[in-house]
């Protein structure tokens, strides 16, 4: 039997063996108002304490909205249209129905894609948003990853689950490393935030297994304004992997994430991102604009906190995970590649802010360019006058393929402490086509010569990624930069 | 057939000419060397040959085993087996070098119609191969080429050869930059491959790799031509008498 009609059987098995009854798609009209922050805390079921932090939030946000042109940030290196506040709809009840009722529907160049990178059909299904039975190994695997996780007290939730089951932690933790006064974009997602991930790893846990949005279950799809909450215990490591290289597809254009990580002593979190989000059709248009707040504090002694990333998706991405080092000999780490095409913009980096003594932070950024795009790294080192001994090693390096495109960087460096030994090396450098000529003369093709420099310059960084998503992310970057030479 | 044939090849780069009408035909199993003063278009024809984009052939065709060469493109004419050693080696940071010759290995054995090694089998290649041509086996663990010292770089571009197994291998100005000992090393490699289906073209300024590695054919080019051709003794004569001589020969000292 085809693959097609496996899925139609399938598809339409769904309906025979009852499953889910909810076949309205709840949507709140478009527009910001009170109202609308009492309808999606109603629609959650949320307590008061959670009602109250939204509000707070919302208000603030007003204000600024309010004072739109002063207060909109417009620092960054990136030209788009005016989004427009209140057209966009705040709600949407998560989706149980599934969005189509087989891969038939499904845009030919994203199965491409998953054909490509290997995904599994039953994966595909679920990612594209088709119904997949409840008999099928996808949900089976999920509840025994759930079953290991309870073993050593391990709470991997969502956020909604974790404001309900978990308050006293959320209410200790949530909007203490972001909080709603932040920036533009924080201040709306604490208003109005979806749901996304909270999880709380115990004292002395070593968590077994890398958790991953994917086995999140319950609501496919990502929300527009996703909340993370990461709480590493003291004595504790945990490591994330968020994103998946499977293009995701959204009619939601503005992405608003808030990502809150916190170490306390001795613990470790790990944070990997691979993010391909739709990038717009070959006009550019119609693509996600990615502002995320992404920053980690650690909070406890030789605590440490790493965040690597792997962005070749969006039209627009406008994100600097960061981390607080406020514990002393706690340590920092950013690793990024950050690939644009086409006519994507990024403007990404990270803020590494030394506070306690003896702290250390690595930045090591890889920034492509191709086609007609943008590619900008944005980074502060700052070092406050507590500081005592700090450290830093920052390599920003940029790689242009063509002459469209370009590459920025904008190191900001802010030392108020003389101990503090602060490193920076940049460099920019096009393909040399020297160096494709020398592959080419060995045999390899244009195309091949390109991938295996492009690697080559991204592999300190792809190197730190957990060894699966790793070769997912070297498999995207491989597809990304096919066509995209000249 | 001739594995090589030059036709009265005209190349130009950056509207300059270069090459003023090449004349040369290589048969499999010879080592023809090709001398000549700076600026004479050794290197130009190299490159030429080997497909570089930044000239262009404006008369002339080259048959490479009776097809059309110029009409291929550069990765193509490799895959056919036209090996080039570099002059100057380009660096290419981050490039494993056996992850870099095993993707090439498998472009050429492709071609051929053979299937890919296994992992197992490359690695014992790679290492036979580093053997026979005595290159520091670390070598093959770093970036291709990066860091290399002249020498090592150039014990690598022979590496490569041996490992690739080209029939036309095109040698330019492999001897320069390096002292007496990395020379024979070189030499030695490259007589270790000879073989009667392969082609050597070695490009030289000076006589003295010609002691190692002896040519059937020596050319002398000046100013775009291979204006004379005789054998080992020719290279012996102009180690003696200088270009000047040559050039007086053909009549183009003023």
């Amino acid at each position: 039997m085809s693959d097609t009609a496996y899925l139609h059987q399938i598809a339409q098995s769904e309906y025979k063996y009852g499953f889910e009854t909810d076949i309205e798609v709840e949507k709140a009209p478009p527009g910001l108002s009170e109202e609308v922050i009492h309808y999606i805390s109603d629609r959650r079921g949320e307590p008061d304490w959670m009602r109250e932090w939204r509000l707070r939030a919302f208000r603030y946000f007003m204000s600024l909205l309010e004072r739109y042109e002063e207060t909109y940030p417009r620092w960054a290196h990136l030209k788009y249209p005016d989004i427009d506040f209140q057209a966009i709809s705040y709600y949407a009840a998560p989706q149980r129905k599934p969005r189509y009722k087989s891969l038939d529907e499904v845009d030919p160049k994203i199965l491409e894609t998953f054909r490509k990178l290997g995904i599994p059909l039953d994966e595909q299904m679920r990612l594209a948003g088709v119904a997949v039975d409840a008999v099928m190994d996808s949900v089976s695997v999920a509840t025994t990853f759930k079953e290991e996780l309870a073993k050593h007290g391990i709470i991997f939730c969502s956020m909604g689950e974790a404001i309900e089951n978990y308050p006293e932690l959320v209410k200790k933790y949530l909007g203490s490393v972001v909080p709603y006064t932040d920036n533009f974009f924080a201040a709306l997602n604490s208003a109005v935030f979806s749901d996304g991930s909270f999880v709380y790893v115990p004292k002395g846990v070593r968590c077994p297994l890398e958790l991953s949005t994917y086995f999140r279950i319950n609501t496919p799809g990502t929300g527009q304004f996703e909340r993370t909450l990461i709480i590493a215990d003291e004595g504790s490591y945990v490591s994330y992997l968020e994103g998946c290289t499977a293009p995701m597809r959204d009619e939601h254009q503005l992405h608003a994430a808030v990502v809150e990580l916190i170490a306390l002593k001795d613990a470790e979190i790990k944070y990997s991102t691979v993010q391909n989000w739709y990038p717009g059709d070959a006009e550019g248009k119609g693509g996600v604009y990615n502002f995320v707040t992404k920053r980690g504090i650690c909070l406890g002694e030789n605590s440490k906190i790493s965040w690597t990333q792997l962005e070749t998706g969006s039209a627009i991405t406008w994100k600097y995970p960061s981390v607080i080092l406020k514990g002393d000999n706690s340590v920092g780490e950013f690793y990024s590649v950050a690939f644009t095409k086409g006519y994507q913009q990024a403007d990404t980096g990270t803020k590494m802010i030394h506070l306690g003594r003896n702290t250390r932070s690595t930045i090591i950024s890889k920034g492509i360019a191709a086609g007609y795009s943008n590619n900008s790294y944005r980074g502060l080192v700052k070092v406050a006058r507590t500081a005592e001994n700090a450290r830093n090693f920052s390599q920003c390096d940029s790689m242009l393929l063509g002459d469209k495109c370009g590459a920025h960087t904008f190191p900001y460096i802010e030392i108020e402490n003389p101990t503090a030994r602060v490193e920076h090396e940049a460099t920019t450098s096009k393909i040399g086509e020297d160096q494709i000529f020398y592959c080419q003369q060995r045999g390899l093709s244009e195309e091949t010569a390109i991938k295996l420099i492009v690697n080559g310059f991204c592999k300190e960084v792809l190197a730190q990624l957990p060894m699966e998503f790793a070769m997912e992310a070297q498999k995207l970057l491989a597809i990304e930069l096919e066509g995209s030479v000249g | 057939m001739a594995l090589l044939e030059i036709r009265n090849l005209h190349a130009r780069v950056e509207e300059k000419e270069i090459l003023k009408g090449v004349n040369l035909t290589v048969n499999a199993g010879e080592v023809h060397a090709i001398m000549g003063p700076n600026g004479s278009g050794k290197s130009t024809l190299a490159s030429v040959l080997a497909g570089r984009e930044d000239y262009e052939v404006t008369e002339g065709e080259v048959l490479y085993d009776g097809k059309n060469l110029l009409e291929m493109e550069p990765d193509e004419r490799a895959r056919e087996g036209v090996f080039l050693a570099f002059q100057y080696p380009v660096e290419l940071p981050g490039v494993n070098m056996a992850t870099f010759l095993r993707e090439a290995l498998k472009a050429v054995r492709e071609h051929r119609g053979l299937p890919p090694l296994s992992p197992a089998e490359f690695m014992k290649l790679l290492k036979e191969k580093a053997e026979l041509v005595g290159l520091d086996p670390s070598l093959k663990q770093r970036s291709v080429n990066e860091g290399f010292s002249g020498g090592e770089k150039k014990r690598s571009e022979i590496f490569q050869l041996a490992l690739l197994e080209p029939r036309l291998a095109i040698l330019d100005e492999t001897d320069s930059g390096l002292d007496i000992d990395a020379l024979r090393a070189v030499a030695d490699g490259v007589n270790k491959l000879r073989a009667p289906d392969r082609a050597f073209v070695i490009i030289t300024h000076y006589q003295r790799l010609l002691n190692y590695i002896v040519p059937d054919y020596v050319h002398v080019m000046v100013n775009g031509r291979i204006v004379r051709s005789g054998d080992k003794t020719l290279a012996l004569e102009l180690e003696e008498k200088g270009y000047d001589w040559i050039k007086e020969e053909v009549g183009l000292v003023a």
